[in-house]
């Protein structure tokens, strides 16, 4: 193949990995932005989603688009209600003191991990894609669902940005982001915020769980990559910050596409690491990042 | 005129040290109580426990009867008490518009309200959408007291609500304080000026090393100014 479709579908596989990336990113950048929780369980969040989905889309017969639409709604509703009483039963307790909740998450990722590999098993599972078609560019042909996982990660990506700034529940957010102890002081309920918010990036990186798994097999250790790509995208891109997130997961997502298929995997990671460290150097509070008391 | 807001000995602080030592004080319904000291006296603290956002440790809170110091912090505001914080700490990433509406929302009031505290502040209608951290300095404290008048409250804390602002927006805080006690809000004013406070207070409350040492009519601090020098060591 010439060096322009190949550089396209380099591209496009670059789009697919950052369209996942930017939303489960997005999650872990809203949890550590509102309430300073640097969550290290957010990969078996995304794991979850992905295990869940496989037990969802296989306990229902008939067309594969049914079990997956099923598991799009169920899997993210119940990560969303494992991250809520995580929050509750953890977090609250240890009143979400920074060095606290990061050893408290790292407790919440072994549980999670490892209830995964005692219940779903150490076998990595296909989920069938919900429409099996495939784009015929002249090149080369293409699946219809991967540009679709681009199609709905973005709709996903809106609507968390029309919940920020149009509504007042994204107000509330925001205004606890900025100084929890002024929003209390205005009748917001804080630790009710920071549970939702806790679900909420939780139920982001459940989504693009389920949109991912019918591209790779769902696996108990698939939270690992994920985690360590999140954090590397809110650092870029300025925690807490949707643009920023968004920016920065486009910037790893194509570069590790593009430098993955015409160099290697691994160069593609050095440079992204390499990229989290300039920008700690140069510009610590990221691209897009915002101060906050 | 009765009692609508009462702190009735209490103890307060942050973790192992112990700021308010048995602080009790009264503030009368439709007054302005002056609360004066030295750095480290107390009289933050004091606002701060008013609001649940400091918890006591021994005595209690009452606002028209009901213990303050029973409720969540968030729910402190909707009982009708409303916080100017020293510094202001508005929401400075969010615009004027949006710092106004947190005010609102914090016991549901609507249009009406926004637009009758707007007519006080009419500067602040014409930067609604301007992020509220843009602002000049007399600009925000405007909007922070815009903000917690949305409240609609009983009673307002005002935490040095002058400092740093130029003589003009000081006389412009004072009449509007003067204001509200016309409209039967009562006010609990911090100040470490005394010229700031004795134009506009009632009462004023001496505070020192976390108690109430003594609370005076402002006539009697007016006809014997070397009283304020005897309390606070400044006149």
């Amino acid at each position: 193949m010439a060096f322009g479709p190949y550089f396209f579908l380099a591209t496009l596989e670059g789009l697919v990995m950052a369209a996942v990336l930017a939303l489960t990113a997005l999650g872990l950048s809203l949890v550590f932005g509102v309430m300073r929780v640097v969550n290290v369980a957010h990969g078996e969040f995304f794991m979850l989603g992905a295990v869940l989905a496989w037990a969802v889309a296989t306990s229902i017969s008939g067309h594969p688009a049914l079990g997956f639409l099923v598991a799009l709604v169920i899997s993210p509703l119940v990560v969303g209600a494992v991250a809520l009483a995580s929050e509750r039963l953890v977090l609250k307790r240890v009143n979400y003191n920074p060095e606290a909740t990061i050893v408290a998450t790292i407790g919440i990722l072994y549980i999670i991990q490892q209830l995964a590999l005692t219940f779903y098993g150490p076998d990595a599972r296909p989920v069938v894609a919900p429409f099996d078609y495939r784009i015929r560019f002249p090149w080369f042909g293409y699946s219809a669902y991967k540009l679709s996982v681009i199609a709905a990660s973005a709709i996903v990506l809106a609507a968390t940005w029309y919940l920020l700034s149009r509504t007042r529940i994204g107000l509330v957010m925001r205004a606890t982001q900025f100084d929890a102890e002024t929003a209390t002081a205005f009748g917001i309920p804080v630790d009710r915020v920071y549970a939702g918010v806790f679900a909420l990036g939780a139920m982001l990186a459940a989504v693009a769980a389920v949109l991912i798994v019918p591209i790779q097999q769902a696996h108990y250790l698939m939270g690992h990559d994920p985690l360590l790509l999140s954090f590397i995208v809110v650092i870029i891109g300025g925690l807490g910050s949707l643009r920023g997130t968004t920016v920065a997961a486009l910037l790893i997502g194509l570069s590790d596409g593009i430098i993955s298929v015409f160099f290697s995997p691994t160069l593609a990671k050095i440079i992204a690491t390499m990229a989290v460290a300039l920008v700690l150097v140069f510009r610590p509070q990221g691209l897009f990042g915002v101060s906050a008391r | 005129m009765a009692d609508v807001l009462t702190l009735d000995k209490v103890d307060a602080g942050y973790g192992e040290v112990q700021v308010l030592r048995g602080m009790s004080v009264a503030l009368r319904r439709g007054e302005v109580l002056c609360m004066l000291g030295l750095n480290g006296a107390g009289k933050t603290t004091t606002l701060k426990t008013i609001m649940g956002l400091v918890r006591a440790s021994a005595g209690s809170v009452f606002l028209d009867g009901t213990e303050l110091t029973r409720l969540p912090a968030h729910e402190v505001p909707r009982a009708g008490i409303a916080y100017v914080p020293q510094g202001r700490r508005l929401f400075s990433e969010l615009t004027v518009a949006e710092n106004i509406e947190i005010g609102l929302m914090t016991r549901n009031h609507g249009s009406e309200t926004r637009e009758s505290v707007l007519d006080l502040f009419p500067v602040l209608r014409e930067r609604l959408r301007q992020r509220s951290g843009t602002l000049s300095g007399g600009e925000q404290q405007m909007l922070a007291m815009a903000r917690a008048l949305c409240v609609e409250p009983k009673v307002l804390l005002l935490d040095e609500p002058t400092e740093g602002l130029m003589p003009s927006m000081i006389a412009r805080i004072r009449d509007t304080v003067a204001m509200l006690r016309e409209r039967g809000v009562s006010t609990i004013l911090v100040e470490q000026r005394v010229d700031a406070v004795l134009p506009v207070a009632d009462r004023v409350a001496f505070i020192e090393n976390g108690r109430n040492r003594e609370t005076l009519d402002v006539e009697k601090l007016r006809e014997n100014p070397e009283l304020v020098h005897h309390y606070v060591g400044v006149g």
